[in-house]
């Protein structure tokens, strides 16, 4: 089973709906479940959607826990694409894990 | 069927004919990888051969008339709309879909509004909303569509034959963790009169995946 | 860097809508997939790692269900579930048994 699972006890999803994140502009080697084109882009946490095994991990068998929270992302086209030809008000939504972000300020 | 052993094996275990023949009849290397694959695990004792047609057959029973049917109810009963953008499992649990092999999913359903038109791919892999539109069809987990929905949406969109005013929002789901989406297409003018089973027909399979909008009967 | 599973935004021509029947065996394919997740020999995760072994110029040329029977296979075999050898044995029984329809 991998859909949203009980929450770790204590654990507290480190973003909230309406934060700003930025992806990890990271290239680690093993199964990735963030694409390449997202990766150092900036966006605001949409939804937390759950904790779930770690796809990253359970890719080589193992478990996929310690679990992580996974949120909906909500990108600016513009902001991912540098010659968007669209609206400035379309988006793009990837479901992305808390290891893959970090808060646009600290707060 | 080019296969005596299938055939062999959909008679046995009492079940009708597929649907769908296999109508290609060459046996290439990789019909033959997964007539191997299939048989070492069936003799190894790990499947057997009335599992895999029991699935095959809930493979089969999942069609886009599924989410249309979804799509109806939602627009002809507010509560069920609710209950379905809410907590898709239990509403489609309540409607009597059969989940099980699907748990290791869930559901999401994207609302299209006159502001907000949504989209789905899975740029990494193919995922789709299985459990309720079946298998995805061949464009959906072809290169260019993976490849250019994200970036350029709105000319692919145009390349299926819709183009949107600028004033809508284009929202495109790249589906890239356990949640797989369905969009849940508006409710076309003019059709405050149709039965459930009526506006069922007028939903397509390219309107819950974002590539079309449903269009009342002219 | 990026694996070529990865093709979110890489450059692509027009998409082909023509239909295409799904066919038996393909559904068979995915009666597999399901049942080795059922049975908890590999996660869909797993197979996805296996498809992203295959190599660029395999992963491309093959058709999607082409792909996913290879991968299965690839992994069944590092987990010990047959070896290459029982594999191979099975194969050619089943190119035998082809080979001696009417």
């Amino acid at each position: 089973m991998n859909v949203a699972l009980t929450a770790p006890a204590n654990a507290t999803p480190g973003f909230r709906a309406g934060d700003g994140v930025r992806v990890l502009d990271v290239h680690p080697p093993g199964h990735i479940r963030t694409p390449h084109y997202i990766r150092g882009k900036t966006g605001v946490i949409e939804r937390f959607v759950g904790y779930f095994r770690n796809p990253e991990e359970r890719a080589y068998g193992r478990s996929g826990e310690p679990l992580r929270a996974l949120y909906r992302v909500r990108f600016a086209q513009s902001e991912v694409w540098a010659r968007y030809d669209g609206g400035l008000r379309d988006t793009i939504d990837i479901d992305i894990y808390e290891h893959w972000l970090e808060h646009l300020k600290t707060p | 069927m080019n296969e005596p052993h299938d055939h062999h094996h959909a008679h046995a275990a009492g079940h009708r004919h597929p649907p769908q023949a296999d109508h290609d009849d060459t046996l290439t290397y990789y019909r033959r990888l997964e007539i191997a694959v299939r048989e070492l695990l069936i003799e190894k004792g790990i499947i057997t051969a009335g599992e895999v047609s029991k699935v095959i057959e809930d493979i089969e029973s999942r069609s886009p008339e599924g989410g249309a049917r979804v799509v109806a109810r939602a627009w002809s009963d507010p509560k069920f709309r609710e209950l379905l953008l809410r907590d898709a499992t239990s509403a489609l649990t309540s409607m009597g879909f059969e989940l099980a092999l699907f748990l290791d999913t869930q559901l999401v359903i994207v609302e299209n509004t006159p502001d907000v038109h949504n989209v789905v791919v899975c740029t990494l892999c193919s995922c789709y909303p299985r459990m309720l539109l079946g298998l995805p069809p061949a464009w959906y987990k072809s290169r260019a569509y993976r490849a250019r929905v994200v970036s350029e949406p709105r000319a692919v969109l145009r390349e299926f034959g819709l183009e949107l005013w600028d004033r809508v929002a284009v929202r495109v789901h790249d589906s890239t963790a356990d949640l797989r989406y369905l969009v849940l297409p508006m409710r076309p003018p003019r059709t405050e009169h149709m039965s459930e089973a009526e506006l069922t027909a007028l939903v397509t399979r390219d309107s819950m995946i974002g590539t079309a909008v449903c269009r009342a009967p002219s | 860097m990026h694996g070529y599973h990865d093709l979110g935004g890489t450059p692509a021509g027009p998409i082909e809508k023509e239909q295409h029947e799904v066919q038996l065996w393909e559904k068979r394919v995915e009666a597999l997939l399901l049942l080795m997740k059922r049975r908890q020999i590999q996660s869909s995760d797993e197979n996805r790692r296996a498809l992203e072994s295959l190599g660029a110029e395999v992963y491309h040329a093959l058709t999607y269900s082409e792909r996913r029977i290879l991968a299965l296979s690839n992994n069944l075999i590092s987990k010990g579930v047959f070896s290459v050898e029982e594999l191979a044995a099975k194969l050619k029984q089943v190119e035998h048994r082809k080979n001696q329809l009417p």
